[in-house]
């Protein structure tokens, strides 16, 4: 499609580090008149950042800014505030709803804009005391959700909606907006229902032929063929791609996003499956937890071998082990060693050989105001009596603070864990040496399973090698089984075996880690629909 | 000079500043006719007296129940016991080990109870835990005219029912552990050795405790609630023990006072016992959910040394006699500050 004019906006060599980690790296693209552009990519390939860059968002200020240049229509324009993005026409509907429950519609898509008449207490005290001109509110309102092409009571309540309809008054609100040039929608269809996502879609376009530029962010890559003009895939802070969705396939963007063909890796072994005995096998396993819903689950875990779980976030792999060890309620069979386990007791889990490294290391991995000698032996002390002294018989067991501090100077070692000395805090050590000693408590335990979730989220390319090969040496000299889940598929095909990709809370399949990108790729996105000759 | 700055910022400097003022009061006082020898001795004795009802504030503390403003039931699990050891006719020090071990079912069976409600409020107990002290102390002020106490010097005379509000604790368990082994140092400085011993032994197995395993496990869960459970704690019943703990502690605790003060006071005796203690040991550097027995120690010495001396050296300062206004200002005006002084933790 030719546009004519400049781009309403254009990005040239966009750069952004957080912490000495680059997240975007020469980041450029435009966007014209009436154009729909989807941008896709992996979970931290950079989209929400550039977005946040867009709109101003202060947390870009707040870790030193970023480089490059934005222009809105031609003029170059560096924003302080998401005010000043709103001044220029920028809209943004985010992810997570920013919505008054308690107020209605019409009143949550005008705050703060809202009409005003004079009143006799506005002719004395100035104009903050004019009324609203509720009348002109509803109309207003009604204007902004018409253009959506959806029937939406504008008196209703935001908190009794049903959550598609929140999703319409959030971006009626935007349309709302007399000068609204640009409006950026981060996965609008996520949580809509199939037929208000075809609604959505269609008034997407209805939009765009009003000549308003629209960012469309979205997992379903269906949707971004369908709707979009133009498709743009990031990867690792850059864009790997800019094409015309014209012809294109979900199985090519698929492996856009996956991306860099496969790197072999040195060290790949070939893993004897036939010979091992499998060690877990979970059946049917449901887990309810939040954002992270697990469906069913089937899966046979081999002794000694290293299974990945990936796919995209919020489709439930994180809620595999959190369900197995029993941090959420969970429902399903899960055998271990030829034992039925107890779900639902954390305590049973632990007592029956296997860890858990949390993905949340700051909310369950760590006593944050405990010295690293305590968080490493807590758990094994509590679950196998390790690092006791006994008294009378063992009546009474004693705290033995030697061995404690013995085995925290042996991790602290072994692991590389940067600190002071071993009675500093766990709060004051950085995001890899935390997730080392979140490793050491597990190691601690000398499991004979190992689940370890997202271990490299939030540290650095440096501290995350070595927490990998932590891993991997841990498992070849002891033996140890590990499933580790991650978002980062390359991060799985380093060290894993296997790799099982989770999508709407089911495995959706399971292959050899060597097995190309492309196929992982459209294994993640399985589910959605698809048409017929991509399958072939 | 580098050791010094390490000191004040272990030790703290509300405490140095809290520390600096009791000092001063010592220094002011032989000029203003206070002998510092009796107040010194005043200030030890007290020490001891509140000594174990601050105690009573670190299992709680430890298991992330908050500071035990819940006080007063364990302080009446004590009264219970002293008066059945009245009751029952012990005297002597003999008395004070059954007031003991009338008053520990009654802790268990208490502290039991106000667990369970505890463990339904997780993040509010504190509230919670205020008006349960005081409505088991007005429900308590029906039962101890109902209770079938039939001891004479415990009842009231005219009616032969009903406990009195005050009861005298002479003839059975008054000084028993003051004068153990008391000592005299000229003739107005006296050191009730029992007393401290008494308070020290309970602050030993305090300590002992916390660095058993189980110990342990009640200090993760209070520092993390989510880590302890993904260690495979049972969180509830930790904090179970916990209170029954502190709920215990302040039974003992309250029966340490009577010893000292010579009086049983019941009905609204209890009501406003929980703030004093907690303010001890907010001032002793205690926070939310850390709280050590140094803590209890530095915290008890210079709250109840500043409550004894303030009022004496003002009051001689003045020529009136105003030490209760004195007092109240002081004890209520510490309490504030402490309260002030409680800081939340990481997470």
């Amino acid at each position: 499609m030719a546009y004519q004019g400049p781009p309403v906006l254009e990005l040239r060599n966009i750069c952004k580090e957080y912490f000495g980690n680059q997240v975007l790296t020469d980041v450029s693209l435009s966007l014209h008149k009436g154009e729909i552009l989807g941008l896709v990519g992996e979970n931290g390939a950079g989209k929400s950042t550039l977005m946040n860059i867009l709109f101003g968002m202060d947390v870009i200020q707040r870790t030193g800014g970023y480089s490059g240049e934005m222009l809105i229509e031609g003029k170059l324009v560096k924003y302080q505030s998401s005010f000043d993005a709103i001044a220029d026409g920028i809209g943004m509907v985010h992810q997570e709803f920013s919505l008054l429950p308690d107020f209605s519609a019409t009143e949550n898509i005008l705050l703060n804009r809202e009409p005003h008449k004079r009143s006799f207490a506005s002719e004395v005290f100035g104009e903050r005391l004019d009324l609203l001109d509720r009348k002109s509110m509803v109309e207003k309102a009604r204007i902004a959700i018409s253009k959506l092409g959806v029937s939406i009571d504008s008196a209703m309540i935001v908190g009794s909606m049903p959550v598609g309809h929140k999703q319409f008054t959030e971006i009626a609100r935007e349309l709302s907006k007399d000068s609204i040039r640009i409006l950026v929608l981060d996965e609008p269809t996520a949580v809509l229902t199939e037929q208000e996502a075809s609604i959505l879609l269609e008034a997407i376009k209805n939009l765009a032929a009003e000549g308003i530029a629209i960012i469309f962010i979205s997992h379903r890559l269906q949707e971004v063929i369908d709707v979009c003009d133009t498709v743009v895939v990031m990867r690792d802070g850059k864009v790997v791609r800019t094409e015309s969705s014209k012809d294109l396939t979900i199985a090519q963007i698929a492996r856009w996003m996956v991306g860099r063909e496969v790197t072999q890796h040195a060290d790949r072994r070939q893993f004897d499956y036939d010979n091992t005995p499998t060690v877990l096998s979970i059946r049917n396993l449901w887990v309810d937890m939040p954002g992270e819903t697990v469906r069913d689950v089937s899966l046979d875990i081999h002794k000694g071998e290293i299974l990945g779980i990936g796919g995209l976030a919020g489709q439930g792999k994180l809620g595999v082990p959190n369900g197995a060890m029993g941090l959420f309620p969970a429902g399903g069979t899960i055998i271990f060693e030829g034992k039925r386990l107890p779900l639902n007791q954390p305590r049973a889990f632990l007592d029956a050989g296997m860890a858990f490294v949390s993905e949340d290391r700051r909310g369950v991995g760590l006593l944050l105001d405990e010295s690293l000698d305590w968080n490493i032996s807590f758990a094994a002390m509590q679950v196998n009596n390790k690092y006791l002294k006994r008294y009378l018989n063992g009546l009474l067991m004693w705290r033995d603070e030697k061995e404690i501090q013995k085995v925290a100077l042996e991790y602290i070692n072994a692991l590389e864990i940067k600190c002071t000395s071993y009675k500093q805090k766990a709060k004051e050590l950085s995001g890899g040496n935390q997730q080392k000693i979140c490793l050491a408590k597990a190691f601690a335990l000398s499991p004979r399973l190992l689940f370890v979730s997202e271990p490299t989220r939030g540290i650095d390319i440096g501290a995350k090698s070595l927490v990998l090969q932590a891993l991997r040496d841990y498992n070849e000299k002891s033996g140890t089984t590990i499933v580790m889940i991650s978002s980062e598929l390359e991060e799985l095909r380093a060290i894993c075996d296997r790799i099982a990709i989770v999508a709407d809370g089911r495995i959706t399949g399971i292959l050899p880690s060597d097995s190309p990108s492309e196929d992982f790729g459209l294994l993640m996105v399985a589910g959605q629909p698809m048409s017929m000759e991509e399958h072939a | 000079m580098n050791n010094l700055r390490q000191f004040i910022r272990s030790f703290g400097w509300p405490r140095i500043i809290i520390g600096l003022f009791l000092l001063s009061l010592f220094i002011i006082a032989p000029f203003v006719g206070v002998k510092v020898s009796t107040s010194l001795s005043d200030t030890i004795v007290r020490f001891g007296m509140n000594g174990v009802m601050v105690l009573a504030m670190v299992p709680m503390i430890h298991s992330g129940c908050g500071l035990n403003f819940g006080l007063p039931l364990g302080i009446i699990a004590g009264l219970l016991g002293g008066t059945l050891a009245i009751e029952y006719n012990f005297v002597g020090p003999v008395s004070f080990l059954m007031a003991i071990v009338f008053s520990t079912p009654f802790a268990i069976l208490f502290g039991f109870g106000y667990s369970k409600l505890l463990n339904k409020v997780k993040g509010s107990e504190m509230m919670i835990a205020t008006y349960v002290g005081f409505s088991s102390v007005a429900f308590m002020c029906i039962m101890w005219l109902l209770l079938p106490y039939k001891h004479p010097t415990m009842v009231w005379g005219y009616a032969g029912t009903g406990l009195r509000t005050t009861i005298s604790t002479e003839g059975y368990y008054l000084h028993v552990l003051t004068n153990f082994l008391q000592f005299k140092i000229g003739k107005t400085f006296m050191f009730p050795t029992g007393m401290i011993l008494f308070f020290a032994l309970m602050a030993l197995l305090m300590w002992a405790f916390l660095h058993t395993k189980r110990g342990t496990a009640m200090t993760a869960v209070g520092s993390n609630p989510v880590f302890a459970r993904a260690s495979g704690i049972n969180i509830d019943k930790v904090r179970t023990l916990s209170v029954i703990l502190s709920t215990w502690l302040g039974a003992v605790g309250i029966l340490m006072y009577q010893q000292s003060f010579g009086f049983i006071q019941l009905y609204m005796g209890p009501f406003y016992m929980a703030l004093p203690a907690v303010s001890a040991i907010l001032i002793g550097g205690a926070s939310v959910n850390k709280a050590s027995i140094l803590n209890v120690v530095v915290g008890t010495f210079l709250f109840q040394g500043i409550l004894t001396m303030t009022p004496s050296v003002m009051n001689s300062m003045i020529h009136t006699d105003m030490s209760e206004v004195i007092r109240i200002i002081v004890s209520n005006g510490m309490i504030l500050y402490a309260l002030t002084r409680k800081s939340e933790v990481t997470r």
